[in-house]
């Protein structure tokens, strides 16, 4: 039966045992039952006579064997007949067969939520958490927050005091998992002040002691949890931080597979209070005969715990693990240097001296790994390091991985003006260019535009090259878009295109790898238990609506604390200043201001110029739809109007000017011109435009640019139906063939005679253009005073 | 909670299964089982559904290419713990969020309790004993849930031979230390003589740089106690820490500087369940009412103030591409009265190593090709002396261009005290109902000290 050969043809005649005195036989047949009872539900039936006289049995281990066992049948008939036994069993005298019988309850729910309601089971089941037995609450506990699981919303678990008593005082007297079950379910309470999370703390903290680990890691979680509503500045605050550390250590020294979960569950409680552990570093050395998994992850909370006090330590742990035998393993210390470089400043000299160790090491994969992180101390260091070029460049050849082609490509883009050949080396990695990754490409072309701003005259060529290559040969629609870009920014306005591409980069930040904090908080509700150890919340891997439940950790009462926000995490981060969290390596969404590889700024890039502005306008529309619901006040590329005395790009300022308009009602206000087509999406025509009132007639000021590298004619405009039937009077006139950056203004007058429907929002239009290359739609929005006429009153009803 | 257990050999065979939840085995696990595995295991599959969480086990761990990575996989939305004992698998299955840590513990436990009544993990045991882990299996996990797991308490009425009948006395006396607060021991034992033995056994660690520093050295120790007394006895033990000597020397400030230089800080502790940890956090007492025979009372762990049995110091020279002068000195540091045992020190070679001359004061030492490394045993040392050894090691040529990584040297070493400094100061035995009084009982202390992973690096 249980190496997988099918004996439930046996069914009828292992039945015919089950009524024996020998109560190992008796195991055996229930064991049998279990199996095969599902697949024979007629037969099984058969057995529930026995199952009823069983739970009458004198003997308590017989009863509770017999219920156990019935729980176990997943039959629904047999599931009728189990209630009144189980009804029975649940107010035995026995504590034995009581502690069966709450686990049962819980098995029967599985199979038949609705019957367990029906028969109240439920209150039953919480009756128990007062039992005078530990045993009995335990399990009471733990098929309660199964049942309370997945039913999120009902009230199962809402404790009162009394009965988190009962659980506390049963917490000292029962097996060792009871104590888990007893642990666990009191982490899903919520105190309601931080008075009774503070007594509750205090009866849970000798738990640390315990020799079981998940004891240890459930109490963690405990108090992890409600130490969130004391006060810091409580005594008990502070001692509470103390008696964490120690029992974190011991965890350590446990079997691997244990330490390997504490470890995970470590990488979150030094994210979330990292003041816990900052003494602890030593403890985290990588052991020679470590397993893997343990080195990997004790590696990982190295980094985090590194600080000025510890660095020179670290560092030289570090520089030992990198000549270690697992590839992966050594890749994570070389990276872990670098991390350290940018995370503790004082030692980044020192850092890059390792590294350059390493380098000379040339094992190729350390190469590799050294070249990345480098990348990111430049980043990180402008104008300091430069001196190691040269010793990277001495590399170029060994590099295969895309990461560190790509890491280097950025350096030599970076300090084109520095390294003399750097059109050579640039143009070694153009010849198989089809064959790179995109993330190579990428980095590739714009290393290269960078290369011809600093170098014009000597690189014209590879620029060219680099641009049909990109542009022609590709099938990549990102690089497809970048090489147009920078082929238009290179062609209209070389001085804008140094501006861009050129930019000064904001400086990366220093905690990497975070985990983002509403997820950590989430995870910090779940220590020990499997979602700490993926780092994920359950709902990633466990499948339906089991423990999907969203936990979060209790907010602060504020009862003695007024000048902090419940909010706050108490880490000590203060609110804004939340680290950046680099996302996953092969993240091709990098922004344009060519920061593919390094980590997202925070905040977005604030224009430097007008020029600027409009090239970021031209470059993804993105400015576009972040104003879009103010489209009238953002200023244009060119001619902003005379009448905007708002500095240019700041949008904010300009809405002031509009209300100000506005509320004059002076009826000559223009609101300055939007873009609202951007040449992106209209295959080079960029349209910007606003509306006007001037005596009575309104009129549409238009911009049209021609982006294109071809000439543009046949221009055509109609307006879908609106609210107040606004609809050109006039067809648009553009008398000339737009050639290529040419601009023309053209006003076109309206008349409110169209068909109107009713928009949303009610100043919405939607317009259409056509020319000879194909037809665009976009969409504005109209200030509603266009409408208005001199008198004061409504044009239009 | 645990959906399914499974104990594998070596091969991925299936020695025990045992499935407590309807989820594990659903389809989901099928595809990591078919995609990788081809019609073979298809066929073999049967009629059961649940096998196909046992074959994506073993199809994904056991007979997985490279070296594990993680003792918890998630394999198609089934999370797989194992734990390898010699070359018997043990796997717990779960489609939930489960406590890991629990799982795990549980896993062991489960190794303990099998240990306890029939030896060695084996597969030969286990065949042997099919019936019986399925027995235990039944009482120790219910629906996923772990219940008492205490061999003491299960032997009672868990026997190989099957349970012979009992009187109802017996039966209420049984469920009642299942499942009551001192589950760990039975009523009415008696002992002609009382005795107790209690070892301290101590690991010390060492990390040591080549100049001589120490990286890290913490000391990993258990209190091991036998217990052979009558009756339900109350325990109270007492050690040299340093927080209850402190404590009890307030009084006299004299007192306290002349025990301090005894007392050790210990930097946490974690104790046999059947301690009462609420009294030790609030008083810093240990008492409890011991099992009978054999556990392990407490386990500890010190970092401050230890006394480190040996000092390894190393020079290695490497002449030329081809040869490797390696010196090895040993010192021990303890009292000259007493004697190290079972010392060995194993310096690492090149794996290209061709030949190796070794010259050694003391003991015998050997090239080991088969392990890389030359293994230097000594009998015996007394405290305070100090030994040396010298290698010349010949390398073939090599164009590998990766350098040796050099592994440290390690040393393993038994000496007959606790380097943590830990001393015995009392275990105090009451048994109210029973005429024995604490003098009675005849109590035997040993101290020994081991090497944890002691290691130098060169």
């Amino acid at each position: 039966m249980t190496v997988g050969k099918d004996v439930s043809a046996l069914f009828p005649d292992v039945v015919n045992c089950m009524q024996t005195d020998n109560l190992e036989l008796k195991k055996l047949v229930y064991l049998y039952l279990m199996n095969y009872a599902k697949s024979q539900p007629d037969m099984a039936i058969m057995a529930v006579n026995t199952f009823v006289k069983d739970c009458e049995d004198p003997n308590p281990l017989i009863r509770a064997l017999a219920v156990r066992t019935m729980g176990c049948i997943r039959v629904d008939k047999i599931t009728e007949y189990l209630c009144e036994p189980l009804r029975k069993c649940l107010k035995d005298e026995d504590p034995y067969v009581r502690k069966t019988a709450a686990v049962c309850v819980a098995k029967l729910h599985d199979i038949n939520a609705q019957l367990v309601e029906d028969q109240g089971f439920l209150d039953t089941l919480k009756d128990l958490i007062s039992d005078s037995n530990p045993m009995v609450v335990a399990n009471a506990a733990a098929a309660l927050s199964e049942i309370a699981e997945s039913h999120p919303s009902s009230n199962l678990l809402d404790l009162n005091p009394q009965s988190i008593n009962k659980l506390l005082t049963a917490l000292n007297e029962c097996t060792e998992w009871g104590q888990i079950f007893i642990l666990d379910c009191l982490a899903n309470y919520t105190p309601k002040d931080d008075r009774e999370a503070q007594s509750i703390c205090e009866r849970v903290t000798p738990r640390l002691s315990h020799a079981n680990s998940a004891v240890v890691l459930s109490a963690v979680k405990v108090l992890m949890k409600f130490m969130e509503m004391l006060s810091k500045d409580l005594d008990y605050y502070g001692t509470l931080l103390k008696k964490l550390a120690p029992p974190l250590v011991t965890l350590l020294s446990a079997e691997p597979e244990l330490q390997y979960v504490a470890l995970r569950n470590i990488n979150l409680i030094v994210q979330k209070r990292p003041e816990i552990l900052k003494h602890e570093m030593k403890v985290f050395f990588v052991k020679y005969n470590d397993p893997i998994y343990v080195k990997l992850e004790k590696l990982d909370i190295m980094i985090r715990l590194a600080s000025q006090a510890n660095i020179a330590q670290v560092l030289a742990e570090l520089k030992e693990y990198a000549t270690e035998v697992d590839v992966d393993f050594v890749r994570k210390a070389v990276r872990a240097i670098g991390r350290c470089a940018i995370k503790v400043e004082q030692s980044a000299e020192r850092c890059v001296s390792t590294l350059l160790d390493l380098i000379q090491t040339k094992v190729n994969y350390v190469v590799q790994e050294a070249i990345v992180v480098i990348k990111d101390i430049f980043r990180k260091y402008p104008n300091k390091y430069e001196s190691v070029i040269a010793t990277l460049c001495e590399n170029l050849d060994s590099l295969d991985e895309p990461e560190a082609r790509a890491a280097m490509i950025w350096i030599v883009g970076e300090y084109a003006e520095r390294i003399d050949n750097a059109d050579e080396l640039l143009e070694s990695f153009l010849e198989g260019f089809h064959d790179e990754s995109t993330q190579v490409q990428l980095q590739l072309l714009t290393a290269i535009v960078k290369l011809f701003l600093k170098k014009p005259t000597e690189t014209q060529e590879l620029v060219q090259q680099v641009l049909s290559l990109a542009t022609q040969d590709s099938d990549n629609p990102d690089l497809r878009d970048r090489g147009y870009i920078y082929w238009r920014l290179l062609s209209t306005d070389p001085v804008a295109a140094k501006e861009v591409v050129l930019a000064e980069k904001p400086l990366i930040s220093e905690e990497t790898d975070l985990i983002e904090p509403t997820l950590l908080d989430e995870l910090i509700c779940y220590i020990g238990t499997l979602a700490s150890v993926y780092h994920k919340p359950p709902s990633a891997f466990v499948e339906g609506g089991r423990g999907v439940v969203h936990k979060s950790l209790p907010p602060r009462t504020a009862s003695n604390e007024s000048t902090e926000s419940p909010e706050t995490a108490p880490a000590g981060a203060p609110p804004g200043e939340q680290p950046d969290v680099i996302p996953a390596q092969g993240d091709l969404l990098g922004d344009l201001l060519n920061l593919d590889l390094g980590p997202p700024v925070s905040g977005p890039p604030l224009a430097t110029s007008s020029v600027q502005m409009g090239a970021v306008d031209l470059l993804g529309g993105g400015l576009d739809s972040l104003i879009g619901g103010t489209n009238f006040v953002a200023p244009t590329t060119a001619a902003a109007p005379a009448n905007l005395g708002a500095p240019i790009g700041s949008g904010l300022s300009d809405l002031f000017d509009l209300t100000s308009g506005v509320g004059t009602l002076s009826g000559s206000y223009v609101a300055p011109k939007a873009v609202w087509l951007p040449a992106m999406k209209a295959k080079g025509l960029e349209i910007s435009g606003t509306f006007t009132r001037q005596v009575a007639s309104i009129s549409m000021d238009l911009q049209l640019t021609n982006k294109a590298l071809q000439v543009m004619t046949d221009f055509a405009i109609q307006f879908n139906r609106n609210s107040f039937g606004l609809a050109p009077a006039a067809p648009l006139q553009v008398h000339a063939p737009l050639s290529p950056n040419q601009t023309v203004e053209i006003s076109l007058p309206l008349s409110t005679v169209g068909s109107v429907m009713k928009m949303e929002p009610l100043n919405n239009l939607q317009v259409a253009v056509k020319n000879n290359i194909d037809v665009f739609y976009f969409r504005t929005l109209y200030p509603l005073h266009i409408l208005f006429v001199e008198d004061g009153k409504m044009g239009e009803s | 909670m645990i959906g399914g257990l499974f104990i594998y050999n070596h091969k991925g065979e299936v020695l025990i299964s045992r499935v407590y939840r309807d989820d594990i085995g659903s389809q989901a696990a099928d595809s990591a089982v078919f995609s990788s595995s081809g019609p073979f295991l298809r066929e073999r599959l049967g009629g059961s559904v649940r096998r196909n969480a046992v074959d994506a086990f073993r199809v994904n761990v056991i007979h997985a290419r490279q070296q594990v990575r993680s003792p918890v996989t998630n394999i198609a939305r089934t999370s797989f713990f194992h734990v390898k004992r010699s070359n018997i698998w043990l796997a717990a299955v779960t489609k939930q969020n489960v406590n890991a840590a629990m799982v795990f513990e549980f896993l062991y436990k489960m190794c303990d309790v099998m240990a306890a009544y029939f030896g060695k993990i084996s597969e030969e045991n286990i065949k042997n004993n099919f019936v019986l882990i399925y027995e235990l299996l039944d009482e120790i996990l219910d629906f996923g849930y772990p219940q008492n797991s205490e061999t003491g308490a299960l032997k009672t009425f868990i026997t190989q031979q099957g349970i012979k009948s009992q009187t109802k006395e017996e039966q209420s006396q049984i469920t009642s230390q299942v499942t009551g607060q001192i589950g760990w021991r039975r009523e009415g034992i008696k002992y002609r003589r009382n005795e107790l033995f209690l070892d301290v056994l101590e690991s010390v660690n060492l990390l040591m740089s080549p100049q001589g520093q120490v990286l890290s050295a913490h000391v990993s120790g258990r209190v091991v106690m036998k217990s052979y007394l009558s009756g339900m006895p109350e325990c109270k033990f007492g050690m040299n820490d340093k927080i209850v000597i402190e404590k009890q020397g307030k009084g006299t400030a004299d007192e306290t500087s002349k025990s301090g230089k005894q007392s050790i800080a210990i930097d946490d502790c974690t104790f046999h369940q059947c301690v009462r940890l609420s009294k030790f956090d609030s008083e810093r007492s240990i008492s409890f009412i011991p099992p009978d025979g054999e556990f392990e009372l407490m386990r500890y762990r010190t970092t401050k103030d230890i006394i480190l049995p040996f000092r390894v110091i190393p020079l290695v020279r490497e002449v030329g591409r081809t040869k490797l002068e390696v010196k090895v000195v040993i010192k021990s540091n303890f009292k000259p009265s007493l004697l190290a045992q079972k010392i060995e020190v194993r310096i690492p070679t090149p794996l290209n190593t061709s030949g190796v001359q070794v010259i050694c004061m003391k003991g015998k030492a050997k090239y080991k090709a088969s392990e890389n490394a030359i293994v230097w045993k000594i009998k015996r040392m007394a405290g305070m002396k100090e030994s040396q050894i010298s290698a010349e090691i010949e390398l073939l040529p090599t164009n590998d261009k990766k350098k040796w990584a050099r592994p440290p040297i390690s040393m393993n070493f038994e000496v007959p005290f606790a380097p943590s400094g830990l001393k015995v100061r009392y275990l105090k035995v009451f048994e109210p109902k029973l005429n024995y009084s604490d003098h009675d009982v005849i109590k035997w202390v040993r101290y020994i000290g081991r090497s944890g992973i002691y290691e130098t690096r060169c």
